[in-house]
């Protein structure tokens, strides 16, 4: 039976973004201060102003290689997230060294009822070669469409399990069904904020006695052409048609900042009980000290809030028994949208006043790109890693930034403690999370 | 020990837009499943469903300029939020305290413009490449939709409009498990009362797939009810003739507090949530665990929360007396969903009334949950038990008391509602009369 003192650990990470498969390709490419960010080559961009991306490489992920083979055939009606997600929850339970349905013929390290998953997902967009291949056998000769043909014919056209490649719990869905876990189940779907929240869902799950384990975290792909308009329709990216220096394209926190790019990516966590990832000999990477989670209040739920930034870091420092002078590093979202990027500005100076420009952050949208509902669960998992490693990542962006710790720099050793995560998501919610070092 | 209490509830559905309403046409058996008029759908293979009608969201809010245009979901989740806040009394509670006012929704996406979408990918379709032209699509796309619109289909908006509408800065979440999403929203919003994360949290579900692209994924599935007789005949959860789910469409918000806040501002609870369980089948993607597992796993762990056990007897009676089923008509979910129940309460099963309101407004998918668990408490309210309507063959397999055809009084004290999702997420709630 938990307790709202039960402490909780993150032992396994699962990162899959534009680098390819695992945190370590993403890590070194922050130490050395290369972007994954380039001209989408999945289709041709050129409609749109915003045309780079944070892409996989066409052959740098293939989810039939890395499930196992009683699940190969269930890859058939998976989209794109959810492969992104159990391509990702795949390296997360090796990560944490645990043997679950999905690993091999082994018994399961930890009973499956015991084992959680909660996943952040987005608005899984339609691939519209796989819908228009349908709708087109419902056009007139007028060249309008026909209702009443799609109603009658036209729609047997499409796949009967379309629908299920789209709902947005399909990648938690997956994701029990390939590593066997029956605890608590869920789909958080809150932009930006999916993954973070998940992992706050994980904690409590564990922290209630629900579940010893939980697959935590989310995934999301933007790199097609109806999200793509669907991140255009918020006015948030940046112009760019992939020519010039990509490594300044994002630029966080910066005076000069045209907007975010989209991504394609997840990261999947093991969120587990300090006792039970103890007694079965694991090596957790961070311990999760505390949570905060709050609601804008802007006009816009395209705007973000400071005050409900600053709300939830109080919130998580309360629980995590932490003073602002024991933060020694910040991972904020950092998108370089430039009113996003201000509010948590003024969030965190609410908080850490005139320290804030000499603590450190981490930005990992210059990198990987925005990838929405996989995107703190990116974050989250470098986070993790700096606190591992005792290392800071070069950052990208901007040379300059102003009242903030977020202008290019070198990668470099440091004593970590605990970092804060915050994440301040299109819709408002709001999420700061406190990770400490694992003591020796 | 922190105990969580309902100080309020609403809904809008298709069998109308308020309790006392959908409460008598539910007592009095009847169904809101008609033609769909929303669109054409004269040609589809389903042609019916549960619509809300008579409705206007500017009805239920202060600011309607605030809202920047919501989509469907969020106007239905406004007007059941209205209602909640509003008996809750919290509009009147000056002292509230808006970061300790959470919100949790289990909201399904907004409304997907098919008339629009479809002319872009076929306006768009390159035949020689046989696929859509990117650049003609994208072109297409920024002539022809409503770009707030598509901003609006974030799962995440009604929260935002709701949250938005009554000042909630709290703890926010959405989920989105299917037609399990607004049960398992509630279990936890409980749960981050019972964390100590918030003191109020509104909470519930809130869709529409009543679209064209809705009905076409769903028809595809071979999962929605094709009956060509009368509509109102079509939704037969535990009928041996049942033949699929109605789609229906509507929301339920509760505001759930911790009983001290609830008595420090002297509300009246109307119920409390004493048990929350949730699992996952981990089976198949399309298909329920042959034996129930899941189901029967999430109303285990939502009883032992409430530390009841199925198979005692007080005086000779279940310490359960209704069960809002998940019910969806279907034949997999009912026979299922009754095995688990079995599996359950054992002996005490054919004692205890089980019945599915989808008979009579059809499957509001991720808003079903919240609607039920109401009806729940309106059961405890009222002495009644709404029927399954249209149960006028029964399956020799299904041999629970459904409750059929005919609401009926029951003294109840103790209800257990169900939600199962595609997939295989599951969710269960109980509720009982609030007693000091």
């Amino acid at each position: 039976m938990g307790t709202a003192e039960t402490k909780v650990v993150i032992s396994g990470v699962g990162i899959i973004s534009c680098f390819g498969e695992g945190i370590d390709v993403l890590w070194d490419a922050m130490l050395e201060g290369r972007t994954g960010l380039k001209r989408i080559e999945r289709f041709d961009p050129s409609g749109f102003t915003s045309q780079v991306a944070g892409e996989l490489a066409e052959d740098a992920f293939k989810v039939r290689k890395i499930v196992p083979k009683s699940h190969r055939k269930a890859t058939k009606v998976m989209c794109r997230d959810t492969e992104l997600a159990v391509g990702a929850s795949m390296l997360a339970v090796a990560s944490a060294g645990l043997a679950t349905a999905g690993t091999g013929d082994a018994p399961p390290t930890l009973q499956p009822n015991r084992v959680g998953c909660h996943i952040g997902a987005g608005l899984i967009a339609a691939d519209v070669n796989e819908l228009g291949a349908a709708l087109v056998t419902s056009k007139k000769e007028d060249g309008t469409f026909d209702l009443a043909h799609w109603g009658s014919e036209g729609m047997q056209n499409l796949t009967p399990l379309w629908l299920l490649k789209y709902l947005p719990n399909m990648l938690a869905c997956h994701i029990t069904i390939v590593h066997d876990c029956q605890g608590p189940s869920n789909a958080i779907t809150c932009c930006e904020a999916a993954s973070a929240l998940s992992i706050a869902e994980s904690r409590r799950v564990i922290q209630r006695g629900d579940a010893d384990a939980c697959l935590s975290g989310g995934a999301e792909d933007r790199v097609n052409p109806l999200a793509l308009y669907r991140q255009h329709c918020t006015g948030r990216l940046a112009d760019s048609d992939g020519s010039g220096d990509m490594s300044s394209l994002v630029q966080p926190f910066s005076e000069h900042a045209t907007g975010t790019v989209i991504g394609e990516g997840g990261g999947i966590m093991i969120v587990e009980s300090a006792v039970s990832c103890e007694a079965r000999g694991g090596l957790p990477w961070c311990t999760i000290e505390g949570i905060g989670c709050r609601q804008s209040f802007a006009d816009s739920p395209l705007d973000a809030d400071p005050q409900a930034i600053a709300s939830a870091i109080t919130r998580a420092l309360e629980e995590a028994g932490s003073t602002i002078d024991e933060i020694d590093v910040i991972v904020p979202l950092g998108s370089g949208v430039k009113q996003v990027d201000d509010a948590e500005r003024d969030g965190l100076h609410t908080i850490f006043k005139d320290r804030l420009d000499s603590i450190p952050t981490i930005t990992t949208i210059p990198y990987t790109g925005n990838c929405m509902a996989g995107n703190s669960g990116i974050s989250i998992g470098v986070a993790a890693k700096a606190l591992q490693e005792q290392k800071l990542p070069a950052r990208l962006g901007a040379d300059q930034t102003t009242g903030i710790d977020a202008g290019t720099c070198d990668s470099r050793e440091m004593n970590i403690r605990n970092i804060l995560c915050i994440t301040a998501g299109e819709g408002g919610q709001c999420v700061a999370i406190v990770l400490g070092r694992i003591s020796s | 020990m922190t105990r969580v209490v309902v100080t309020g509830m609403g809904w809008i559905t298709p069998l109308g837009n308020d309790l006392d309403t959908v409460w008598k046409r539910m007592c009095n058996s009847e169904s809101a499943i008609a033609t769909i008029d929303r669109f054409d759908a004269s040609s589809f293979p389903t042609k019916f469903a549960g619509q809300v009608r008579d409705f206007d969201w500017t009805a239920y809010v202060n600011d309607s300029a605030i809202h920047h245009s919501p989509a469907m979901n969020s106007q239905f989740a406004l007007g059941a939020a209205k209602q909640a806040w509003e008996q809750s009394g919290l509009g009147n509670f000056k002292q509230l305290n808006l970061e300790r006012a959470g919100i949790y929704m289990g909201a399904g996406e907004g409304v997907l413009d098919f008339s629009a979408h479809s002319m872009i990918d076929t306006h768009s379709w390159d035949v020689e490449d046989d696929k859509v032209d990117p650049v003609a699509w994208a072109k297409f796309a920024q002539d022809s939709l409503d770009e707030w619109g598509e901003v609006e289909q974030e799962p995440n908006m009604p929260l935002w409009h709701v949250a938005k509408e009554y000042g909630l800065r709290g703890p926010a979440f959405n989920c989105l498990t299917a037609c399990a999403a607004s049960t398992q929203a509630i279990g936890e919003a409980t749960s981050v009362l019972l964390h100590g994360d918030a003191d109020v949290m509104l909470t519930g579900g809130t869709h529409t797939m009543l679209h064209a692209l809705g009905i076409t994924g769903f028809n595809r599935l071979t999962a929605l009810s094709t009956y060509d007789g009368d509509p109102k005949k079509a939704s037969k959860p535990f009928s041996k003739d049942r033949g699929g789910f109605v789609m229906g469409e509507g929301s339920g918000m509760l505001v759930l507090e911790t009983l001290e806040h609830a008595l420090a501002r002297g509300a009246t609870p109307i119920a409390e949530i004493v048990g929350f369980g949730s699992s996952a089948d981990a089976y198949r993607i399309t298909d329920l665990h042959p034996e129930g597992r899941g189901p029967a796993a999430a109303i285990t762990n939502a009883l032992s929360q409430a530390n009841i056990d199925p198979k005692a007897t007080v005086d000779g009676k279940p310490l359960v007396q209704y069960i809002s089923a998940h019910g969806t008509s279907t034949q997999e979910n009912d026979s299922i969903e009754t095995k688990a129940i079995k599996l359950v309460f054992g002996e005490n099963a054919p004692n205890v009334p089980v019945s599915s309101i989808k008979s009579m407004m059809g499957h509001l998918i991720a808003a079903a949950g919240s609607v039920e668990l109401i009806t729940c408490i309106m059961s405890i309210q009222t002495g009644m038990l709404v029927p399954t309507i249209n149960l006028d063959t029964p399956d020799p397999e299904l041999d629970l008391d459904y409750v059929p055809n005919v609401a009926r009084e029951a003294q109840v004290d103790c209800c257990v509602s169900n939600s199962f999702g595609f997939g295989g997420q599951n969710n269960t709630l109980v509720v009982k009369r609030f007693n000091s």
